[in-house]
């Protein structure tokens, strides 16, 4: 097959542009993002920052399954609470919480895999069904085990400050901050490592069209549970460092549907299928909750709810692509 | 040397029999036309052989080697490309990225995968197009695509499936001249037309169904005076 077949009118194929326009956005972002404490000072606005990158990770996690492989779960908050609950555990037995995260990571991702078998074996949105449902099932499931807390929930045992401890200083928040931006950045690399070669193509295939990627060779459900594995992996970590920072879980705050639904639609929001999505989403979805919390209600969950529902129409209208797409819209008329 | 041999193959959909008892083998190297009219059960066998739908009976066997029954994509493993009917390209990718997408079935590094699919991108003259999403393609185009996207995974037999139809006359014709080229590389093929033609000049062997039945293999000279594919084409 070294014979070629190119016919004298073949035209090669053009090399593609260097994309500064990427270059300089990564730029951009990672000078607001280093600068922001810097910037930031009172304790409620570094609390957005540390919270809006924290839940960036878990919905760079989301957006692997979700946005590339395009499988919608709705029970992301499962794999968060996994974090959550499992580093709590490990600490109180005498671990480092740096330690706790690889290990709980890796039990989430089975914990996916053990979703995906059954339901990725049919086609359509029965995943996106079984998520819901399994993340309702913990839910109520929660409240009766007795060495999670139950209804009280576990908190994390006081521990010296310091890196190792992953414990600092809340009345200034900085350390949590440039310690969650350092987690993200990690995050965000492994995510792109992880999606750069075969296995971001064989997932855009299969999200794309299923039928046509086995086709060409994709085996596809295999390639669903790598995808499930990593992204419940990256999400339990996100939870895993917000326990760290708010010291405390119970069934509400680790494991709800609200939860599960933020982490989705900041994805979405910022970009489902683009490596920018959920830190920009991520920014967006937490700062208009945190305000909305803080100025409308007491406790927000049903403000909360109403602004997802607004934000998931807004979006469907202005631009289903999400706020990157956007930029690169307005970015592209300001050179032409 | 037989490349593909189907024998008995039958594929029941409840009480009805889209295809049945079929046999017929394709030498390695040649083009076959798989033709018949609407409802024959063309399309349901290429399914089978391409792994999309399982046999009900009878056995397909691919380079002396037993796959009744793979999954789509051990089949394409193997090395059986197709395309589809209803076109299906991967709309969000660009034109580059689909070819690459087929090409990483036999090239682990992206760098790799990339050169077979600028190679392929090339010769199927998609060149200018390297760079647009796969979704905004015209039909010819996008048909274009399928047969090199099948291309890039360096397949031994090649299934088409209508790529002909609903195409202009000089689209039809530069896609005759493509079908001719991926022969010429040594590629079996067999294709599923409508466009009679079409098939007379480009298939030296023919395979006729008619409601599921095998009723007719040969050469298209021999087809048109054989009276069961003139019954089944001008009804009896």
């Amino acid at each position: 097959m070294t014979a070629t077949l190119a016919p004298p009118s073949a035209r090669p194929v053009p090399a593609r542009k260097v994309p500064w326009g990427r270059y300089a956005g990564i730029a951009v972002v990672a000078v607001l993002l280093v600068v922001y404490p810097l910037v930031a000072k009172t304790s409620f606005l570094q609390t957005i920052g540390v919270t809006a990158l924290t839940m960036a990770i878990a919905s760079t996690g989301w957006n692997i399954l979700g946005g590339y492989a395009g499988q919608i779960s709705f029970g992301h908050a499962v794999f968060f609470g996994t974090g959550m609950y499992g580093t709590t555990l490990l600490v109180t037995g005498g671990w480092s919480p740096w330690l706790t995260m690889m290990p709980i990571a890796l039990l989430a991702a089975v914990l996916g895999v053990l979703i995906g078998l059954p339901t990725f074996r049919l086609r359509g949105h029965y995943f996106s069904i079984a998520t819901l449902a399994i993340g309702m099932m913990v839910m109520s499931i929660l409240p009766n085990i007795q060495w999670l807390g139950a209804t009280d929930g576990l908190s994390v045992p006081f521990l010296d400050e310091g890196f190792w401890n992953l414990t600092f200083s809340l009345r200034d928040k900085t350390e949590y901050y440039y310690t969650a931006l350092g987690l993200f950045a990690v995050a965000t690399v492994a995510a792109w490592l992880f999606l750069r070669g075969r296995i971001g193509s064989y997932l855009e295939a299969i999200r794309d069209d299923d039928v046509a990627a086995s086709a060409v060779g994709v085996p596809v459900r295999r390639y669903k549970l790598y995808a499930v594995a990593m992204s419940a992996a990256l999400t339990s970590i996100a939870g895993s460092f917000h326990v760290m920072f708010v010291t405390f879980v119970d069934p509400s705050s680790s494991s709800d549907l609200s939860l599960s639904t933020a982490i989705a639609l900041i994805a979405v929001v910022g970009g489902a299928g683009s490596m920018w999505g959920p830190i920009l989403g991520a920014w967006l979805v937490i700062a208009l909750q945190e305000y909305t919390r803080t100025y409308l209600s007491a406790t927000g969950r049903t403000i909360d709810l109403m602004m997802f529902g607004a934000l998931i129409i807004l979006v469907a209208v202005v631009d289903p692509r999400g706020l990157v797409n956007l930029v690169k819209r307005g970015y592209r008329r300001v050179r032409r | 040397m037989t490349l593909l041999s189907v024998d008995g193959v039958t594929k029941r959909f409840g009480g009805l029999a889209a295809v049945s008892d079929v046999s017929f083998e394709v030498p390695e190297g040649t083009i076959t036309g798989l033709i018949g009219p609407n409802g024959a059960g063309k399309s349901t066998l290429f399914s089978m052989i391409a792994g999309a739908q399982r046999p009900t009976a009878g056995r397909i066997s691919f380079a002396g080697k037993d796959i009744t029954g793979w999954q789509p994509h051990e089949a394409a493993r193997a090395g059986v490309g197709r395309t589809f009917q209803l076109m299906r390209v991967f709309g969000s990718m660009t034109v580059l990225e689909n070819l690459t997408t087929a090409a990483h079935l036999r090239h682990r590094t992206k760098a790799s995968a990339r050169a077979v699919a600028e190679r392929v991108c090339a010769e199927t003259n998609l060149g200018s197009y390297a760079h647009r999403p796969a979704a905004t393609l015209t039909g010819a185009t996008k048909k274009r695509l399928e047969l090199a996207r099948a291309l890039a995974t360096s397949p031994r037999l090649l299934l088409l499936d209508e790529v002909l139809s609903g195409l202009t006359p000089t689209e039809t014709a530069e896609a005759i001249s493509l079908i001719e080229q991926v022969h010429a590389q040594g590629i079996t093929i067999v294709l599923v037309e409508h466009v009679m033609q079409v098939v007379m000049s480009l298939c030296p062997r023919l395979v006729v169904l008619d409601f599921g039945k095998l009723i007719f293999t040969g050469s298209p000279d021999d087809a048109v005076k054989d009276q069961a594919v003139l019954d089944a084409y001008l009804g009896a």
